[in-house]
């Protein structure tokens, strides 16, 4: 097959996935509302409250770990969306075109990572207008890699369940038995690494094999700028990390997939 | 080269469990080639090897002289497919979905326009192009999937149950659909179905297939004629004994005992019943009721397997089992 069919095929996936979203308005209202929640509800309720090991406003420590929260769950869902497809019969079009695996998963990958950075964008600017300050443009720009990385981990996270999954109950499943716990743990509501006097050490020690930990502590430092654990360039190398082995073992899992 | 497709001995096995068994067979291009077979007799199965989409475990086949496990993607690239479940995204319009398959196959842009609108006419679905897919009925649904199949000009068109679930009159529309597309377009069909009026009204080649094996390869006129112009259904009170008299009689080409009936394939079916009610008192046996009929190819199943396809369904339960298995793969 040519280059331009594969090109063309990856902006169709991605085209696809584009429309779905502008279309399902419902869904991108949840997935903004949620976060939403959490940023004004917890942001403001706790804001002047003394949290060992914060720094600053509570405001501030807690906007990255929604951003990066609302850019997670939703590329996950992206990834995860392949069981509907593969539900509704609509994989089996998909995979008996001409065109290679790799580039159907990259194709919804980058689909799923652009609804998924629309999201935390969104986010980002609630955040600001609330009151969190960006001081630097190169900030910014950092933050911004971080986003996307995060959201690229996040899609292949999804398709290496969806390719291991025959329904959405293991998904949920994994959302609340997994995800969820390894959320709390990842500093986004706390700092894990000062409370060594109300927490036993070994909890403080898990976040440092913690994925979510370095997409949280990542986007702190390099939006805020205080509060982070790492350096954001130590952050990111991990997440780089992290991330080609997700996107490797999601479109190797997708590749053998049979319908 | 006359033949588009040639299968030998095709065979896939789940779990131990043969789905298709051995099978060899090829389908000329240009026609119109029917798998008849009941639920779980291996019809998908087949179509989903041929189609790249599951490897076989043993034997191999050839679509436009391309191996199926070989050259995967230039088979992809010669095929069209409507699966069994509808396979459209739901959340696009008609013409998106089109688009979307369009682009796939790398057609370029203004043959893209053009090949969509003329599809869109054949299948009568111009008015509703923009409409989303969850709000088509199900005979539209279909009539948009067998268009999409035809968009990059396959060199043949595999169609598992096209009229599956679809009511009387719909199906009348995509059988017709289906024969323009044959006719207009000049795409080899392969189609799989277990309903014997459809494989009898759209094909030009038959073969019946059952626990993973093709029991009969032919023309429909030729599976027909094979059990008898005519077919003699009767009952009577002693089976055994008149079909042991019956079986004496040249005129008779085959004679068939199932549970509570015989059936007996003639010449001149009307004809011959006189004869058959004499031979039957003169042996004091009573016939309950006699009739005669033109062959069907409902018929040629019984003769071969000695059940109707109709008796299948409901699904036993072994068969059921290995449907859920094959599912799960």
């Amino acid at each position: 097959m040519s280059k331009i069919t594969e090109l063309q095929a990856i902006y169709v996936m991605w085209l696809r996935e584009m429309k779905r979203f502008i279309r399902a308005r419902s869904r991108l209202l949840a997935s903004i509302i949620q976060p939403l929640f959490f940023l004004t509800i917890l942001g403001f309720g706790l804001n002047k409250a003394i949290i060992p090991g914060v720094e600053g406003d509570y405001m501030y420590f807690l906007a990255p770990g929604v951003i990066a929260m609302a850019i997670m769950f939703s590329s996950m869902f992206t990834g995860v969306s392949v069981l509907w497809d593969k539900k509704f019969g609509f994989l089996q079009e998909v995979l008996v075109a001409p065109v290679s695996r790799l580039s159907i998963v990259i194709g919804r990958t980058l689909g799923g990572a652009t609804t998924a950075l629309i999201q935390g964008l969104i986010i980002l600017i609630i955040a600001l207008s609330l009151g969190v300050r960006v001081s630097t443009i190169s900030q910014l720009i950092l933050t911004l890699i971080m986003m996307i990385i995060i959201a690229f981990t996040s899609v292949g996270f999804g398709l290496i369940i969806a390719s291991k999954m025959e329904d959405l109950q293991g998904f949920q499943l994994i959302m609340n038995m997994l995800i969820l716990p390894l959320f709390f743990l990842s500093s986004a509501f706390f700092p894990l690494d000062k409370l060594t006097e109300t927490m036993p050490t070994w909890i403080g020690d898990i976040f440092m094999i913690n994925p979510l930990f370095y997409m949280v502590d990542g986007i702190r430092g390099s939006l805020t700028g205080i509060n982070n654990h790492f350096h954001p360039l130590i952050d990111l190398l991990v997440l780089l990390i992290i991330c080609i082995a997700m996107m490797s073992l999601g479109s190797y899992f997708f590749g053998k997939s049979e319908v | 080269m006359n033949d588009i497709i040639t299968t030998r001995e095709l065979t896939k096995k789940f779990n131990g469990l043969t789905a298709v068994d051995h099978i060899s067979f090829s389908v000329k291009k240009g026609e119109i080639f029917g798998f008849l077979g009941p639920n779980g007799a291996g019809k998908t199965t087949t179509i989903k090897m041929l189609t790249t989409l599951l490897h076989p475990t043993s034997g191999t086949a050839e679509i436009a002289g391309f191996n199926i496990t070989k050259d995967k993607e230039k088979v992809r690239q010669y095929i069209g497919v409507v699966f069994q479940e509808p396979a459209l995204d739901t959340e696009l319009t008609g013409i998106e979905n089109l688009d979307f398959h369009a682009r796939m196959y790398g057609i370029r842009k203004e043959e893209r326009k053009e090949r969509i609108e003329k599809l869109l006419q054949l299948i009568d679905l111009s008015e509703k192009k923009d409409v989303l897919v969850k709000n088509y009925s199900g005979g539209m649904k279909r009539r948009l999937e067998i268009a999409r199949g035809l968009i990059h000009h396959p060199h043949v068109l595999f169609l598992d149950e096209p009229t599956l679930g679809l009511d009387a009159q719909t199906r009348r529309v995509i059988w017709d659909y289906i024969k323009e597309m044959n006719h207009k377009e000049n795409t080899t069909i392969f189609l799989t179905t277990h309903y014997m009026d459809e494989a009898d009204y759209l094909c030009d080649r038959v073969g019946m297939i059952d626990h993973g094996q093709i029991l009969v390869i032919d023309t429909i006129n030729n599976l027909k004629n094979s059990v008898g112009n005519d077919i003699i259904t009767l009952s009577c009170s002693d089976m055994h004994r008149l079909s042991r008299e019956l079986e004496k009689k040249t005129w008779i080409k085959n004679i068939k005992q199932h549970n509570t009936f015989l059936t007996l394939g003639v010449e001149k079916g009307e004809e011959k019943i006189p004869a058959i009610v004499e031979i039957a008192q003169t042996l004091k046996i009573r016939i309950k009721s006699i009739n005669v009929r033109k062959p069907t190819l409902d018929d040629v199943f019984l003769h071969y397997t000695g059940r109707s396809i109709r008796e299948q369904e409901p699904e036993n339960p072994l068969k059921q089992i290995a449907k859920i298995r094959y599912r799960k793969q």
